[in-house]
């Protein structure tokens, strides 16, 4: 009660976590934290669970067994009393206001702008005045190169300005985590660089949190402070960008970049 | 044939009165059906089993007992309870009841339609369930489910031909009263062509409902440009910009 212990928490915090889809258990105990500021990249074979991890941090998954804590807050589930509780869906709501996520396939809302796709949730469900909500999103817009396109339909843009809209509207939320599975998979390779080009930027203006799982291992290398290899849902190896990239100590880790570096 | 025509002429009159009642009939049981049918589709999504379960009994008692069944019951059945209602009240009880419990159907599918990205995106944002329902879900399954709302629209503008079984001077009952007048073969014509007219202007209706729910998502031509003969030009020029 004496202290400010909310220095000390981690931005994010696995706790035995398990995970089953049915009988396939895709996460079994899995531990570990991300400090605040940090940004992460998860990789790995397809099917290691690495969606799945970010899905969960969103609550977009249910937990098996386990917690997890943003900032020091239990998310789904706590721990009263030696029992583990389910946490009502207006608590999980407060905590998911602190965290972001940019999808593989955008999901821009298409009954919306561009510019009202931004200020929606902000307005909506923080209460920021309209006015200004449609100026933040307007700055927004011009970080991600947009700033033409405010009143266009998500659909008459393309892949790479859809989703860099999507990278707008999360940053509008102003959220401390900000999750990216795959974002730029869906993209022709011609326009994959725009897109991480803006992430780049996000990465050195701001101190957000991030968790990122992708194949564009140069980018990787560029923004992230941490890597995680992950395999059937455990931390195979934990290292720099740069040791893992140039030096991994895992045979596994080495197999995995050896197939996706295609050398 | 022509003392037909001045017979028909004659009754002009009246059969307005009757097309007259047969469009409140329509509009009224269209209106009553669309709040049930939205209610029920909502209530069928629910996770609570109490509720899911209310609504499904709903909607299968009144698909599964008959229009005409319903409308006696309501008509003759209801005022032993002490609850009397108009003719056209009955009508439109009836006709919102049993069209609602298909409509419930169609918006209960379009909702599960909407990709289940957009869902997440819900969730990633942090809206509320209602937001979440009438501010992105709902807006985009509204679009896919004019056509099959369509369907049940006709079909319901067809079902109050059976409401004048209760004593109910509609566009039946006039032609009915035609034919006395004229013959089978003219009577039942002119009912068909004009029950096709107004079927034709509500699918017209429909349809622009369904151009501009379309366009909202940025689909498709606005429904000013749809309607507007330079439409085609407009779009090859939108091509070449
Ligand atoms: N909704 C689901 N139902 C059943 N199984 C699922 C579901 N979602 C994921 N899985 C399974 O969980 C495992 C982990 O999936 P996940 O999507 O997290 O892997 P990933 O590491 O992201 O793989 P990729 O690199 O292919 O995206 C896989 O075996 C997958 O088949
Ligand atoms: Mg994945």
């Amino acid at each position: 009660m004496v202290r400010d212990t909310s220095q000390e928490e981690p931005a994010i915090r696995f706790q035995d976590v398990n995970k089953s889809f049915g009988d396939h258990v895709v996460l079994d105990q899995l531990n570990f934290t991300v400090n605040k500021g940090d940004r992460v990249t998860l990789i790995g074979p397809s099917g290691s669970g690495k969606t799945t991890i970010l899905r969960l941090v969103m609550t977009l998954e249910e937990l098996t067994g386990g917690y997890i804590f943003i900032d020091g807050q239990p998310l789904t589930h706590d721990l009263r009393d030696g029992r583990r509780v389910e946490l009502k869906e207006k608590h999980r709501n407060e905590v998911r206001k602190r965290i972001g996520m940019v999808f593989q396939q955008f999901n821009l809302f298409p009954n919306m702008t561009v510019i009202e796709n931004i200020i929606e949730a902000p307005v909506h469900v923080l209460k920021v005045p309209k006015s200004q909500a449609i100026t933040r999103a307007r700055e927004l817009l011009d970080k991600v190169g947009l700033a033409d396109k405010e009143h266009a339909h998500p659909l008459e843009l393309s892949g790479g300005q859809q989703q860099r809209v999507a990278i707008a509207r999360a940053l509008a939320m102003d959220p401390e985590i900000l999750l990216l599975d795959e974002v730029t998979s869906a993209l022709d390779p011609e326009i994959v660089g725009e897109v991480l080009e803006v992430l780049r930027e996000v990465a050195r203006t701001t101190d957000i949190t991030m968790l990122i799982v992708t194949h564009e291992m140069q980018f990787a290398r560029d923004v992230s402070n941490r890597v995680l290899m992950f395999d059937s849902g455990s931390i195979v190896e934990e290292a720099s960008p740069e040791v893992m990239f140039t030096q991994p100590t895992e045979q596994r880790t080495r197999d995995f970049l050896a197939a996706v570096l295609g050398d | 044939m022509s003392e037909h025509l001045i017979k028909l002429r004659d009754a002009w009159p009246q059969i307005l009165d009757g097309i007259g009642i047969t469009l409140v009939l329509t509009v009224g049981g269209a209106a009553l059906a669309l709040v049930v049918a939205i209610a029920l589709g909502l209530l069928a999504r629910f996770d609570n089993i109490l509720l899911r379960g209310t609504a499904r009994v709903f909607i299968e008692f009144f698909r599964g007992t008959s229009l005409v069944v319903q409308l006696f019951w309501l008509y003759f059945v209801l005022p032993r309870f002490g609850v009397e209602l108009s003719a056209i009240a009955v009508g439109i009880f009836a006709l919102g009841l049993n069209y609602g419990a298909y409509g419930a159907e169609v918006v209960r599918g379009s909702l599960n339609s909407v990709p289940a990205g957009q869902w997440e995106a819900t969730t990633a944002l942090s809206l509320s369930r209602t937001q979440r329902m009438w501010r992105v879900i709902f807006p985009q399954a509204w679009a896919l489910m004019i056509p099959s709302l369509t369907n049940l629209l006709i079909q319901l503008l067809k079902g109050t031909a059976i409401v004048s079984i209760i004593a109910m001077a509609d566009l039946t009952f006039m032609i009915d009263k035609l034919r006395q007048d004229t013959d089978t073969f003219f009577a039942y014509t002119v009912g068909l062509l004009l029950y096709f007219a107004l079927a034709s202007l509500l699918t017209l209706g429909m349809n622009a409902l369904e151009i501009r729910a379309k366009h909202k998502l940025g689909r498709g031509d606005s429904l000013r440009s749809a309607l507007s003969f330079s439409s085609s030009a407009s779009r090859a020029g939108k091509g070449v910009a």
